[in-house]
């Protein structure tokens, strides 16, 4: 059942702890040559403590917090992708993810080969990937390096080709992780353009960053997370202002240059 | 070990909100995650995702192979010439070791064995890498994980078709001849490929926890192959070794086989029986032990 009224992203009561292992890489001699001294190697995390909040159909939210804070934390589990420890979360609609910059992407194929398999993994089906393929090059302008393997991409070029993937995925929500401080000026006016054309298409929005231009200029409103904590949650500009009185840092020329 | 017991804290009660995953249809993409202790997700649901994006797991393992040059000339002819030089130099290392004299047609045995074992082999070397080198897409994309390996089979099997080509050289060449019964053929490498779906799974997740699994791999599937009727003939057993090597899954499967495609004799009731058990008790166990896992993947890549 579907409303008009219902939130298109409902957080409820949402805790998330993982436990983590100090060693880099688990491996069974690890493990073997731990189990005769009984020493326990897992750490608990909690990154989220007890966060609900709600974004309505046609939002942007963004979401400011210091490293760590639990933000990128948050936003897998509103893709899905981390289930909550402890809570509930309800998401109306189709998810397009732009986590963390670049991952998904394997380095060794092609740009063509891992917009298609992302495009698949992603619940597109063939035809629709075929239709979007030409736009996806298109907005990210790298037609003639679509048979590279993406090792030869430079850094804004990976992350245009995602910038440009996951808005392509036809999203009702689109999640976006700090992945809009690669590209040029340029490239970013634009991709500021068409997350604003989604959004007046009723699409909602959430959009991880530590630019307060970008939140101030984009966002309608924003979350506060501070150690896991929601600190704050409310229109986009007091958010960040509060934010950044907590930070005590004053809002210097490259914060606004960001746009 | 700290691994095993990765269940999240204690849940709260699932009662009321459980009727809701499975409401959780396309139409509506309404989708609800709860908390959930390490088990598994409704199967239908999952089932019918794993399905909708099937083409994922076939253009994966298109492009794996791609990576690695299969689609050219001399990467086919490498798939084909890798394998028969294999079987080149176990011949004659059994040749050595038992004395001269061993027919053609052994030869013939050797190697259809040895392809089907590799479909096993290829399936679960492959398998066992694909959960963590598909870390990315993992962080990314909410999606079924168990078409990372399947996709492995899938590769594997693809890997397998051609081999059999030179099989059939050789079956001719050892004046072999053309059976009826080689319509069984193609029930024991269903049987294979299952029972490999399920390794390659069981793997896949294991990695993940121990990461030097994939450095143990290949010996463990070596010492595998040597107690299987491959370099030898399951009618050579002597009796007392039998019930030892009974318990092995693929001496039962690779029996029927050599039967069948070398002699044109209908397989043995009770070792096809075996065999699908086998398979299928593999496909079931590998394919639990995956999927109850598998949302605590993102958290430990």
């Amino acid at each position: 059942m579907q409303s008009a009224s219902s939130p298109s992203i409902k957080v409820e009561n949402v805790s998330i702890t993982y436990r983590t292992a100090y060693e880099k890489l688990p491996t069974l001699r690890t493990t073997l040559l731990r189990l005769g001294r009984r020493e326990k190697l897992v750490r608990e995390i909690e990154a989220v403590r007890d966060v609900s909040f709600a974004v309505d159909k046609g939002t942007v939210l963004g979401v400011v917090g210091a490293n760590g804070a639990g933000k990128s934390t948050l936003v897998r589990t509103i893709a899905g992708i981390l289930p909550p420890t402890e809570g509930r979360v309800e998401v109306q609609g189709r998810v397009s993810t732009l986590l963390a910059l670049g991952v998904g992407f394997n380095r060794e194929l092609s740009g063509r080969e891992n917009v298609i398999l992302g495009g698949l993994a992603a619940g597109l089906d063939r035809d629709e990937l075929e239709e979007k393929y030409e736009e996806i090059v298109d907005f990210a302008e790298l037609d003639e390096f679509m048979d590279l393997p993406m090792r030869a991409y430079s850094s804004g070029m990976y992350g245009r080709l995602a910038f440009s993937v996951a808005i392509h995925m036809d999203p009702d929500i689109l999640l976006i992780d700090e992945a809009l401080s690669v590209g040029d000026a340029k490239f970013r006016r634009k991709s500021f353009e068409r997350m604003r054309q989604l959004c007046a298409e009723d699409r909602t929005i959430v959009l991880v960053s530590h630019a307060f231009g970008s939140i101030r200029d984009l966002c309608h409103q924003a979350v506060w997370m501070n150690k896991g904590n929601l600190e704050m949650w409310g229109e986009a500009n007091e958010v960040v202002d509060a934010y950044r009185d907590f930070l005590g840092v004053k809002e210097d020329r490259t914060d606004k240059e960001d746009l | 070990m700290s691994t095993t017991t990765s269940t999240p804290t204690d849940a709260p009660e699932q009662g009321p909100h459980l009727p809701e995953l499975y409401r959780d249809d396309e139409y509506s993409e309404r989708h609800v995650y709860v908390p959930h202790k390490v088990g598994l997700p409704p199967m239908g649901h999952y089932l019918s995702l794993v399905w909708k994006r099937r083409s994922f797991a076939f253009e994966l393992s298109r492009t794996t192979m791609r990576a690695k040059h299969f689609n050219t000339v001399f990467g086919q002819l490498w798939l084909l010439l890798n394998p028969l030089l294999l079987g080149l130099v176990y011949f004659l290392l059994i040749d050595l070791i038992r004395g001269h004299g061993r027919p053609v047609s052994f030869f013939a045995h050797l190697l259809g064995g040895l392809f089907l074992y590799q479909l096993l082999q290829t399936a679960a070397q492959e398998g066992s890498n694909s959960v963590v080198r598909g870390g990315g897409l993992i962080l990314n994309t909410a999606f079924p994980r168990t078409l990372l390996p399947l996709a492995s089979v899938t590769t594997s099997f693809k890997r397998f078709l051609p081999t059999m080509i030179v099989w059939l050289i050789v079956h001719f060449a050892a004046g072999g001849g053309v059976y009826i019964e080689w319509l069984w053929a193609p029930v024991i490498v269903v049987m294979v490929t299952l029972f490999s779906a399920g390794i390659a799974m069981f793997c896949g997740a294991l990695q993940v926890y121990f990461r030097d699994l994939s450095s143990f791999l290949p010996y463990l599937l070596r010492i595998w192959m040597y107690i299987s009727p491959i370099l030898y003939t399951w009618e050579e057993v002597p009796a007392k070794y039998k019930p030892w090597l009974e318990i092995n899954p693929m001496s039962s499967m690779l029996a029927c086989w050599s039967d069948v495609i070398n002699h044109g004799k209908a397989p043995d009731t009770n070792l096809m029986l075996i065999g699908t058990a086998w398979a299928l008790f593999a496909l079931l166990f590998g394919a639990l032990f995956f999927i109850s896992r598998e949302r605590d993947f993102a958290v430990r890549i």
